[in-house]
């Protein structure tokens, strides 16, 4: 069964890398999923970077107990919780709750509803004119969304840090510029385009193949979340074990 | 022409048609009846290509549809219009974005000449001066008549309409009727309607196909249909009420 759906969602893939019909009303369709996928969750994401780097820095600083380590660790360490695992893994989660629940019900209605049919009968490549755009919106805009919430997560950390007293502005600050490795945010990004291609092909994926009605249309769309947080998670650990 | 020859289809064990062949002609409003699970809209989606049939053959003015790959396939599709039983007008856009649609992807019109276009069709199906409204916002026989813009908008030479009345009330039912009879003579369209409304079959049935248990039970005209001795074909013609009180009175 996992083999079927994955060699049906491979050959989805090659549908839509298929020569697109008109360039420019893809260009036109990619700039809106830009704007709904970018823009569309850049409040919900902001939220959440400034609460998990706030989080952590509480978190770090109540473990810190012991005097002989500086407190600017907790600068380091909220910067490399954030950079490595936190803002992409986190923010990669919850958008393939709203991004990609929101794929696989649009794509799911126009199937049941023969908008897809319809598109096929004009001789449109359907998987490539509904999918392509998102893949694209999403490759592009979560890798920055994911940039977006490193640096309010770090933000977030500073605040809540100097704020509750665990920390000072200096000690935070000397912690987040030692050691500072930039590999780091090259694993951050990657993680962040593997992640934003498999929230919007999962769920695209979903949405495709739905059948039936209403009922099949949730069911599409709590699978793509299901499916797509899985996904993420294992190969969060797959790029973890070969790039660090 | 589109010439279908002995097309089989099966779901798993369930065999929905089990040798089909049929020639429909241009100009002519072609109509596929018969009672539900009888195989109509398969036989239709068989001959569109959106299902595949285990065997048979499809023929669009002598080409060969089922043994074409996706490209060749795309070149026919360009030649046909589709009315999808639920309109299937995308949500998202406006009713001239629908019928600009694909105009938009196929053609390299310019946007004056595509908007004379729009309107052309949209005046042909009287739904001028409609062009901003959603889909939303159109009643179930507008938005059949949008989809029938649609549809003819590319100028096509087959045009399929899978249940056109369904849902629809018998005046607005019989307009869309006469329209798609209108087109098809007016354009020398191949026209093809699955339907199970009586009303269509008596208003614009010039080639009437029976199908019963995935086979083809019955061909003939609407002037023959109501002469036939066909057991099954009667009792699918005359079982509704309103036909048998006319009978009764008769």
């Amino acid at each position: 069964m996992v083999f079927y759906h994955f060699g049906k969602y491979i050959l989805m893939l090659k549908a839509v890398f298929r020569r697109p019909e008109k360039i420019s009303i893809y260009k036109n369709e990619v700039f809106k999923e830009m704007v709904a996928i970018g823009l569309g969750s850049l409040g919900i994401i902001s939220i959440i970077s400034v609460f998990i780097g706030a989080v952590t820095t509480v978190q770090t600083a109540f473990q810190l107990t012991s005097d002989l380590i500086p407190k600017s660790i907790i600068g380091s360490i909220t910067r490399d919780s954030t950079i490595l695992e936190l803002s992409p893994t986190i923010c990669s989660l919850v958008l393939a709750g709203k991004v990609g629940s929101s794929i696989a019900s649009q794509i799911g209605t126009m199937r049941v509803t023969e908008q897809i049919d319809a598109l096929e009968i004009m001789g449109i490549n359907a998987p490539g004119y509904l999918i392509l755009p998102k893949l694209l919106g999403g490759v592009i805009m979560i890798p920055i969304l994911i940039v977006i919430a490193i640096a309010l997560s770090i933000v977030g950390g500073y605040l809540a840090g100097v704020a509750s007293g665990a920390v000072t502005a200096n000690e935070f600050t000397q912690g987040l510029t030692t050691d500072f490795i930039p590999f780091t945010l090259v694993v951050a990004l990657v993680k962040a385009l593997i992640f934003a291609f498999i929230i919007t092909t999962v769920s695209a994926y979903q949405g495709f193949f739905t059948n039936g009605g209403a009922i099949e249309v949730g069911n599409s769309s709590t699978k793509a979340v299901v499916i797509s947080c899985i996904a993420i998670l294992v190969s969060d650990y797959i790029i973890a074990q070969l790039l660090l | 022409m589109i010439e279908v020859k002995d097309i089989y289809k099966s779901f798993g064990d369930n065999e929905v048609l089990k040798g089909i062949t049929a020639d429909f002609k241009p100009g002519v409003t072609s109509l596929i009846i018969g009672g539900s699970g009888s195989g109509k809209t398969t036989l239709m989606k068989n001959m569109v290509g959106l299902h595949e049939p285990n065997s048979g053959k499809v023929l669009y003015d002598g080409r060969d549809f089922t043994s074409m790959d996706m490209q060749e396939r795309i070149e026919i599709r360009k030649e046909i219009g589709m009315l999808f039983q639920g309109s299937a007008l995308f949500d998202s856009m406006t009713v001239e974005r629908n019928i600009r649609f694909p105009l938009d992807m196929f053609t390299n019109q310019s946007k004056a000449e595509k908007l004379e276009r729009v309107n052309f069709v949209l005046e042909r199906v009287n739904l001028a001066g409609k062009n901003d409204l959603y889909p939303s916002e159109l009643s179930g026989g507008m938005m059949k008549r949008v989809g029938i813009a649609r549809a003819i908008a590319m100028r096509p030479k087959y045009l399929f309409c899978d249940e056109p009345n369904s849902g629809l009330d018998p005046k607005s039912s019989i307009m869309i009727d006469e329209l798609l009879q209108e087109i098809t003579q007016e354009y020398d369209i191949t026209t093809v309607i699955v339907t199970h409304d009586m009303n269509s079959v008596m208003g614009i049935g010039e080639h009437i196909l029976f199908l019963h248990q995935g086979q083809k039970w019955w061909e003939g005209s609407k002037d023959e249909i109501t002469s036939t001795d066909n057991k099954e074909l009667n009792e699918f013609v005359f079982a509704t009420k309103l036909m048998e009180t006319l009978l009764k009175k008769k």
